[in-house]
């Protein structure tokens, strides 16, 4: 919690929530994806449609659910499927939006969730692709949260579990990836940020409130893309904590 | 077909799909047989030394944990896994029997990384290994399901994944475009839990599949573990609920709460308390020994860890299940 009475996760989550689309299907990952998803359906997105890996589509997000299969990623939901299904659907082009996190992301928004260090002498194992590298590769538009740390905005990822633009423009259809796919946007503990459409590279859209543009640069460990001028983003309102705080995560697991 | 590029992971369980197809053929039975049994004879009958195995839902979610126990008592060794799970993987390669494993998604969700799988990792006591998505997962199980030696498909596509994968890119003979190739998966054994089941083998799953449907037809053998035992008229009430058909079922094991500490959609929820304790006893090796010896070892049976567990608590999950209809 910061002197601002909210803290930066609770932020990115709303900044997360406001990004979804109503009437969109948009692929939700465990954690704080779920959280921003139940937030925007309550407020932002009612006609969301969740879309779950193991099969539960459309739910009602009236609680959190704490996997990608468990029951309450088809709590009232329009339809209860598998994983075929879902993939099938996402490598058809019918899911809008993914929704992504890892250890490491670099400048190009390829993601780490599998090793750091050496593959076959790790530092740390980490859990593996699960389905992110399917939403990373067809999910049309793509939006990873990240906590911003310098350790984890990497000029390499140790490894690319999922892609982003790889190695930059044209990459991702030259090794048969779909056509106008990619990340648009990352959610970071610090800012807002997005991708330059013609370099592919990450780009700075907008600061947190207290967050100076200098803060961001240090944070990052590549050459980030600066806007000439950096607006800032609005603090959580009072019903965005009061949901997320009360009825969201009244638990406590994320925030 | 021109191969552009071959990933260097392991190919654990090449597909031999003639040899499924023989498997088939001779050793899986048409007839409509009891198969109910033990889950000690079913796993001393069908887990043996060295066999690929597989386990579907998941760790938390409708998960076999009540014959993943049993073989961790009989300590098979050897094992190459389908590496795609929570609890119940990390209880297989705790126990101590894993030397490989095909790797989509092995963490403990909202608890973040496996402590046992870094230790097997980190301290390289897993021999063989590749790295796959769920989705490629699920398409080579599928592949095998349908009887064919891969799929094309558009994941994997440019990353690591691939790279550390058995998959092969190739130019699409039709478009020219690249895609990836995964192979079929046709597993030794595979262990599913179910909603219900007769006994002989025909099953059914309420809420979502997840990959049972391909799990089940890309398996040699197959172990259905049921919360409920039910009479085949039951069955024939209602057969569009059927997503594992007899014939494709060797053993049927009657586990009540066999998915505890993990859920199972309307008949009861995760015992959170009885999940974290895990987490934090398999943070260390003497916290995981002590925890599989209170909890896998001195129970003889799953009958015995459901006392250990006690009615009151099981009566409260049973509780939790009743407000997500």
């Amino acid at each position: 919690m910061s002197k601002n009475g909210y803290s930066s996760t609770e932020l990115m989550i709303c900044v997360a929530a406001r990004l979804m689309e109503d009437g969109t299907t948009t692929f939700i990952g465990t954690g704080i994806p779920m959280l921003a998803a139940a937030l925007a359906q309550r407020l932002y997105t009612p006609n969301l449609i969740p879309v779950f890996e193991f099969g539960g589509v459309g739910a009602l997000m009236d609680e959190l659910p704490l996997g990608v299969g468990e029951s309450r990623t088809f709590h009232r939901a329009l339809s209860a499927t598998g994983i075929c299904d879902v993939m099938e659907t996402a490598q058809r082009g019918f899911i809008d939006y993914g929704f992504l996190g890892g250890a490491q992301i670099d400048m190009y928004g390829n993601l780490n969730s599998t090793v750091i260090g050496d593959y076959h002498a790790p530092k740390a194992r980490l859990p593996g692709s699960g389905g992110a590298n399917d939403v990373g590769s067809l999910c049309w538009k793509t939006i990873a949260i990240m906590r911003h740390e310098k350790m984890r905005f990497v000029p390499a990822c140790d490894f690319i579990t999922t892609p982003g633009y790889l190695n930059g423009p044209g990459a991702r259809e030259a090794a048969g990836l779909p056509a106008g796919t990619g990340p648009i946007h990352v959610v970071s503990t610090l800012a807002r940020l997005g991708f330059d459409p013609t370099t592919c590279r990450m780009s700075l859209e907008a600061v947190y409130p207290g967050v100076s543009v200098e803060d961001v640069v240090n944070s990052t460990g590549f050459e980030l893309l600066l806007p000439r001028e950096t607006p800032e983003i609005e603090p959580p309102t009072a019903e965005e904590l009061h949901l997320l705080r009360d009825e969201i995560d009244p638990d406590h697991l994320y925030i | 077909m021109n191969v552009v590029e071959t990933g260097i992971g392991d190919l654990i369980q090449p597909p031999d799909i003639e040899g499924f197809r023989e498997w088939n053929r001779t050793k899986k039975s048409r007839k409509l047989e009891d198969k109910l049994m033990s889950e000690q004879d079913a796993v001393a009958e069908f887990v043996c030394d060295g066999c690929y195995l597989g386990t579907e839902l998941y760790g938390t979610v409708r998960a076999p944990m009540s014959v993943v126990r049993e073989i961790l008592r009989q300590k098979p060794q050897h094992l190459r896994l389908a590496g795609q799970g929570v609890l119940e993987i990390d209880l297989l390669v705790a126990g101590g029997g894993v030397e490989a494993i095909d790797l989509n998604y092995y963490g403990l969700e909202v608890y973040g990384v496996s402590c046992v799988l870094r230790r097997a990792v980190e301290g390289g006591h897993i021999k063989q290994m590749a790295e796959w998505s769920n989705a490629a997962f699920s398409w080579r199980l599928k592949a095998a399901a349908m009887g064919v030696p891969f799929l094309p498909i558009r994941s994997m596509l440019g990353t690591d994944t691939f790279r550390r994968s058995a998959a092969r890119v190739v130019e699409d003979p039709f478009t020219g475009g690249k895609i990836c190739l995964v192979p079929a998966l046709i597993l030794d054994v595979s262990i599913i839990h179910v909603h219900r089941a007769d006994r002989f083998g025909n099953a059914q799953i309420d809420g979502i599949s997840g990959f049972a449907f391909e799990m089940a037809r890309a398996s040699k053998r197959l172990i259905v573990s049921a919360e409920e035992i039910i009479p085949t008229d039951q069955i024939r009430q209602c057969p569009d609920r059927t997503v594992i058909p007899y014939y494709l079922v060797d053993a049927v094991v009657h586990a009540p709460f066999g998915s505890h500490p993990g859920e199972m959609v309307y008949h009861y929820g995760r015992d959170e308390d009885e999940i974290r304790a895990w987490v934090n006893a398999s943070k260390t090796p003497e916290g995981t020994a002590a925890y599989l010896d209170k909890t896998v070892y001195r129970p003889q049976n799953h009958a015995a860890y459901l006392e250990m567990i006690g009615e009151e608590r099981l009566s409260d999950l049973r509780h939790k299940a009743e407000n997500h209809r």
